[in-house]
């Protein structure tokens, strides 16, 4: 624990009651879940998928949050760049929330049924990428990437806190103009393997652009929302200013828009070629109840948000920012729980409690990860050459 | 050329803090007329100068909200109930294909209304002169200094006072800054107006030689003349001079075979109808007499159309004597010709013919119907149960 006397931080433990929370948060939602794939097992399978993507998201999306701020030399984020990296710490635990998902990928996938295929020239021009051994193979070497830049990138930067060298920001940069064109491939594939493949016959060009402007809006939002909190309780030198939130508002607020556009880009082009084989997808989210859901995930990703982040002052507001971000949080759950579970039930709604088991064990999991982190490091990184200037930073 | 009225009293700092400084100090003395000049944005100075924030919002708010309703009105108006259109099988009102066109049409006025709003309303734009052009303090602030100054319109103004105030804040230079003097630029010189005669002569006699004759010159007059032989033109190539000529002797269209009883009274033989009559081949032979027989005989054969007693009356069809006729010989006169009946062999070909007459046979029948036609449709019995 190194107090740094320049920008006058000292260290304030968090209760011990927040340890508390996340472990009943994850014990229950881990005994709910058990519950629930003893009972309604293919149901609660897909729902741990979207929990599984909620956690990429927030996980790579924080560590693009990281490389995003090396690359683009900002100032203001760098006061907030260990909590940033606190939210990234998932990335390590995704090689065991993995495994159930490769154990059952049978009641997953229907590709992986290989006599399905041998009946289905599409699905067997597909098999060379689509086929269970490249599939595994690809989920590691994902994970194993993310998690070799997650552990690269934040060794130098808590290595920084002790020796306060400059230059491990600047190998930092570097493995960040790696990591970007790595980041933009791995999680376009990711996207098109665990949520593009459940329905083996469609396809769309721009899947993986959309899951990446879900995953930057759920990563910021996750900042955000940890950020004002943190803030809120005096966790964060009072020299930090509502000019600092104000990047975090106008960043979700233009995640929002891009999410909006590559929606609507990818919805337009299929609705105006009304093609059958395109087509097929969203006529699976428009019946049966499931309209109501994509109504409702236009109102709830972009319109209320949208309303929420639009005027300046509401960029910089501590509580509009935090009712902002745990909407958009829920708002990301909802985007993913739409492009995964029709996929189980195209011919209509059906309800299962399970729905509701895997948010739970997700918050748990984060709330848990993140103390185990803050006791362990400072959540400023005092070592940070650029730390100075980022605190002092005014709009 | 400057006069002797004082605008304002100019300071410059070499370091944005020392100018941040300054700003902070004369935000709180009170005073209103006072601006600051830096060769980049500030960081913080919005704070320090106590700027309230921008109205310009407002203005890019309503015109990107008429954007979007003007949009939309054009094309509910255009596309679904002025002039409704069958694009691609989508609904008139296909609003996902109208949202690009919303979407550019509500950035481009937001953007266009926030630049002139922010040139013309925020910044007096368009505005010639200022007192701080040409002089040595906006060369600096515009390159490596920061600036500030005060205006002497302001109530609290002292000039000695500033001046003090400006250098115990560590400014590198404090100029007085003074109103130039107007001069004076009469437009109406003879020069001028030789000048403007020129060039309003020059103008208008290249608009009349391109508008006139530039636009039939070659190449210019997008390739009227081509070596090409147009429908109707005259051509040297044949002794006769017509650019259209006849196909070669013996050609024959296709579905247009010669008729061999060409010119007799009646066929030679017996012709046999080669036409079933199947639905699809009776509408085309009624399709084919509506257009081709129907102007004299009328649309039911009955003879009497709009031209009955402007010449030679058609007869009707429907006469003991047409009835009795076999299929050939109606063929034979629609092929041939009758008295004032001209041949429309070369109109209608082989098989239309003979449709036409299948549709005529159905006329004839239609009209002379029998009631054993009637009771000729059986009808089964409806059992119970079933």
């Amino acid at each position: 624990m190194v107090n740094n006397t320049l920008v006058g931080y000292n260290k304030k433990e968090l209760p011990g009651k927040i340890q508390v929370i996340g472990i009943i948060l994850l014990l229950a939602g881990l005994a709910l879940g058990v519950i629930g794939f003893l009972t309604d097992y293919v149901r609660a399978l897909h729902n741990y998928l979207v929990m599984f993507m909620f956690l990429i998201s927030i996980g790579v999306g924080s560590l693009f949050l990281i490389t995003l701020e090396y690359i683009a030399g900002a100032d203001w984020s760098v006061p907030f760049r260990r909590i940033i990296e606190f939210l990234a710490s998932v990335i390590p635990v995704l090689f065991i929330l993995v495994v159930p998902l490769i154990i059952n990928m049978h009641d997953l996938f229907h590709w992986t049924h290989l006599e399905a295929v041998e009946h289905d020239e599409i699905l067997k021009g597909k098999a060379p990428y689509l086929n269970s051994t490249f599939f595994i193979i690809r989920a590691f070497v994902f994970i194993a990437i993310w998690f070799l830049f997650y552990l690269l990138i934040t060794r130098n930067s808590l290595k920084q806190d002790k020796n306060f060298d400059q230059g491990l920001t600047k190998r930092n940069i570097k493995l960040s103009a790696i990591f970007i064109p790595i980041f933009a491939i791995s999680l376009t594939f990711s996207a098109i393997d665990w949520m593009m493949s459940l329905e083996p016959h469609w396809f769309s060009t721009i899947y993986g652009v959309y899951f990446f402007s879900g995953t930057v809006i759920a990563a910021l939002a996750a900042a955000t929302l940890v950020t004002v909190l943190l803030m809120e309780n005096g966790y964060l030198p009072s020299i930090i200013s509502y000019d600092h939130l104000y990047s975090f508002g106008a960043l979700m607020f233009v995640f929002v828009n891009f999410w909006a556009y590559i929606a609507f880009s990818q919805y337009m082009l299929i609705w105006y070629a009304d093609l059958p084989e395109e087509t097929s997808w969203f006529v699976h989210r428009w019946t049966g109840g499931w309209e109501y859901l994509s109504i409702f995930l236009i109102l709830v990703q972009f319109v209320v948000p949208y309303a929420l982040l639009l005027s300046q002052p509401a960029k910089m507001d501590p509580r509009r920012l935090k009712i902002a971000a745990i909407w958009l949080l829920f708002a990301h759950f909802v985007d993913l729980y739409w492009l995964i579970i029709p996929s189980l039930s195209p011919k209509g709604y059906t309800f299962s409690w399970t729905d509701f088991v895997f948010p739970l064990m997700l918050t748990g999991l984060m709330i848990l990860l993140f103390v185990f982190n803050f006791k362990r490091n400072n959540i400023l990184a005092v070592g940070d050459p650029k730390l100075e200037r980022g605190l002092n930073f005014h709009l | 050329m400057q006069s002797n009225t004082l605008f304002a009293v100019a300071a410059q700092f070499n370091e944005p803090n020392k100018l941040i400084k300054a700003v902070k100090i004369i935000a709180d003395l009170g005073y209103k007329k006072w601006d600051v000049n830096t060769p980049y944005p500030v960081h913080g100075m919005d704070a320090a100068m106590k700027l309230k924030s921008s109205k310009l919002g407002y203005v890019t708010l309503f015109f990107g909200l008429s954007g979007t309703a003007l949009a939309l009105l054009l094309m509910w108006w255009t596309m679904s109930v002025d002039y409704p259109m069958i694009i691609g099988g989508k609904p008139f009102f296909a609003l996902p294909a109208f949202i690009p066109v919303t979407f550019e049409l509500t950035v481009l006025l937001a953007t266009l209304a926030t630049v002139i709003g922010m040139l013309s309303v925020f910044f007096n734009l368009p505005n010639n002169s200022h007192p701080l052009h040409d002089t040595n303090y906006m060369q600096r602030v515009s390159a490596d200094h920061f600036g500030i100054y005060v205006e002497a319109d302001d109530k609290k103004f002292n000039a000695e006072e500033l001046r003090t105030l400006f250098l115990s804040l560590d400014a590198v230079q404090v100029d007085d800054i003074y109103v130039p003097l107007k001069e004076k630029y009469p437009i109406l010189q003879p020069k001028f107006l030789v000048f403007l005669t020129i060039v309003f002569a020059v103008t208008s006699a290249i608009t009349y030689f391109t508008l006139n004759y530039l636009l039939y010159m070659e190449p210019f007059d997008w390739m009227v003349s081509q070596a090409k032989v147009t429908p109707q033109e005259k051509v040297e190539t044949f002794r006769d001079g017509f650019g259209m000529r006849q196909p070669v002797k013996g050609t024959v269209a296709r579905g247009f075979l010669p008729y061999k009883f060409m010119g007799m009274p009646a066929p030679a033989e017996s012709l046999v109808n080669p036409i079933i009559p199947t639905k699809e081949t009776v509408e085309l032979g009624k399709r084919k007499f509506l257009t081709f027989c129907s102007p004299c005989h009328g649309n039911f054969a009955d003879g009497d159309s709009r031209l009955r007693g402007q010449f030679q009356n058609p007869p009707t069809l429907h006469s003991t004597r047409v009835r009795e006729m076999n299929d050939g010989m109606i063929y034979h006169i629609i092929t041939n010709g009758q008295n004032a009946m001209p041949s429309y062999a070369p109109q209608i070909t082989r098989e239309e013919r003979w449709s036409i007459v299948n549709y005529i046979r159905v006329l004839q029948r239609a009209k002379n119907a029998e009631v054993t036609d009637v009771q000729k449709v059986k009808k089964e019995p409806v059992k119970n149960g079933q």
